[in-house]
């Protein structure tokens, strides 16, 4: 009913090579979804499947319930890939009448959508005098020509100068606001947990995880602490089953100790107290998306 | 339909090389008509071509559409570029995310194939029916619109011409490669020609063979009309020579070249379906 994409078991090789291997996951509407895998990993190949560019060798995916054929269920769908591909000898204003045309939609939107990436003012400049940050941009805009009810996003950010990315990131995040579902791929795992509720993790075409992002390790995160007696300190946490491991990697860094069940900072700080061990130094955090993601990817290394 | 070909006409009318294409086109088309009919005074010698009796009807329509078809290289440009800058621009990809399917991909272009195809033949139909009502020695409506089969003939072969380049230009995805594969071609076709006949050692027979060929086929719908002119004719039943050239149009020749067609564009709809973009 809300589900808009459906994978199974897609499998898609290149001669020797297996580029995406048995593949399921699903989107449901309303969610903000991110692919997340090192470069080729099978990200952009899994997008080209779906947006029937490339052919599958096996399995089979279905839009909406496979309520409509691909190339219809696509005119519901806004997507850019990799690379921003327009035709360089038209007008943005030009080129996006086009897609309108493809997309059977009416060309009123047009301005509205310029105006959204901020575009309004060189809508009758040629594509091909646009700087990258500015194709990206009027991809974009031509994405969401129909009202999607799914953006599906490949790399947004690459090759994109800190401004132009933090533009990207904005506009990204407006659209989420708007209640649009968001598919998007990356390997910049910051880019993922900024934007992103649910994520699906890709390791050499397989799949390694796929959910929500807080139940991505279930973990109670970890603490960093310090004290005078550094000894003793290091003694009393790894005698407490509080802890399930502590560590202390270099001379003047922290101790870290991460935790076995919830806990909170005051209670780690009164329970050292009764120890008789002042704190000088007492941070709690949540692992960062990035250390849980290479500690999934090295797990299945070995 | 109307869609796919609306689609097409937007891609075409912003690029500049494909308007430029065209309206050389269009204009030699005109240009050559013109010409034909300038009276030439060098002293003594005053020499129309139209005097020759080429724009005789019904003779004119087979002369025009022959040297018209001489033409369609430019054209075939602007389709082999249309099918291949789809490639270089990686627009095909983006059309085909946006909602079109491979099928209403090659269909928009085929349809623009026929579109191109039919102006000529409207255009080469209004050119020659001019000339022939200023110059032509009868001008009774039966004899005006007798021989009409030249007509349809040169559409088919448009189509057919037009099919081959759009399916090397998706074939081979580069502009200048696949209009290089059509000369290729072009010299494999003769090439095999003369094998054929030296091996058989017999003209018709190799004739036969050969008008399968594509190309061939294609230059067979409209066959050269020079023999047929009067000051030819003449000349030959002086030096006592029969000059007997089949030159009429066949309805076998015309379903060869709908054959081909037929391959050309399935063959660049099967291509697209099972490439990876």
């Amino acid at each position: 009913m809300n589900t808009i994409l459906t994978l199974e078991n897609i499998t898609k090789t290149y001669g020797k090579i297996t580029a995406v291997n048995q593949l399921s996951f699903t989107i449901e509407k309303g969610h903000v979804y991110g692919i997340l895998g090192p470069n080729g990993s099978g990200k952009s190949t899994t997008l080209g499947i779906v947006l029937n560019v490339v052919n599958a060798t096996s399995g089979s995916f279905k839009w909406f319930n496979g309520e409509e054929n691909t190339h219809q269920a696509l005119k519901k769908v806004g997507a850019i890939i990799e690379r921003p591909n327009f035709y360089p000898y038209m007008t943005a204003y030009q080129n996006l009448a086009l897609v309108c045309k493809i997309k059977n939609v009416s060309t009123s939107a047009i301005d509205d959508k310029l105006k959204l990436v901020g575009l309004l003012d060189r809508k009758n400049t040629k594509f091909s005098a646009f700087s990258l940050g500015m194709k990206q941009r009027l991809a974009i805009a031509s994405a969401l020509l129909n009202d999607p009810q799914i953006l599906i996003l490949d790399e947004p950010t690459n090759g994109l100068d800190p401004q132009g990315i933090h533009q990207i990131r904005e506009i990204i995040k407006t659209i989420a606001k708007m209640g649009t579902t968001i598919l998007l791929a990356s390997h910049l795992l910051d880019e993922v947990e900024k934007v992103c509720d649910h994520v699906v993790i890709l390791r050499k075409g397989q799949k390694l995880y796929a959910g929500p992002v807080h139940e991505l390790t279930a973990n109670h995160g970890y603490v960093e602490l310090n004290a005078q007696n550094t000894q003793q300190l290091m003694e009393v946490l790894k005698a407490n089953n509080l802890f399930e491991r502590v560590i202390k990697q270099d001379e003047d860094e922290f101790i870290t100790a991460f935790l076995s069940e919830p806990a909170k900072a005051e209670e780690i700080n009164e329970l050292l107290i009764e120890k008789g061990i002042i704190l000088s130094h007492l941070v709690k955090r949540k692992e960062s998306l990035e250390q849980q993601f290479l500690q999934l990817t090295s797990q299945k290394n070995t | 339909m109307k869609r796919l070909l609306q689609i097409e006409f937007q891609k075409l009318k912003h690029s500049r090389s494909a308007r430029v294409l065209s309206i050389i086109y269009f204009a030699l088309f005109t240009l050559i008509a013109l010409f034909a009919s300038i009276r030439f005074k060098f002293g003594g010698i005053d020499f129309q071509l139209a005097d020759q009796g080429i724009f005789n009807f019904p003779y004119i329509w087979h002369f025009n559409t022959y040297f018209a078809a001489f033409l369609k290289i430019f054209l075939a440009i602007v389709i082999v570029s249309m099918m291949s800058n789809e490639y270089s621009n990686r627009t095909l990809k983006q059309n085909l995310i946006d909602g079109l399917s491979k099928k209403e991909f090659i269909l928009s272009k085929f349809y623009t194939v026929v579109v191109f195809s039919l102006v000529s033949t409207l255009f080469i139909f209004i050119v020659s029916l001019i000339l022939g009502i200023i110059f032509s020695d009868y001008d009774e409506l039966s004899i005006i619109f007798s021989d009409l089969e030249y007509l349809l003939a040169y559409f088919i072969k448009l189509i057919g011409f037009f099919s081959f380049c759009m399916f090397l230009g998706i074939f081979v995805k580069k502009s200048a490669f696949a209009l290089g594969f059509l000369f290729v071609w072009w010299i494999f076709e003769n090439l095999l020609y003369g094998l054929i006949r030296w091996e058989i050692g017999n003209e018709e027979v190799a004739r036969n063979i050969t008008q399968f060929f594509p190309l061939e086929s294609i230059s067979n719908l409209v066959k050269q009309p020079i023999s047929k002119l009067n000051v030819i004719q003449s000349t030959a039943n002086q030096l006592n020579t029969d000059l007997q050239f089949d030159s009429n149009v066949y309805f076998y020749q015309i379903l060869i070249v709908l054959v081909w067609i037929f391959i050309f564009v399935w063959g660049s709809y099967a291509l697209l379906k099972r490439r990876d973009l």
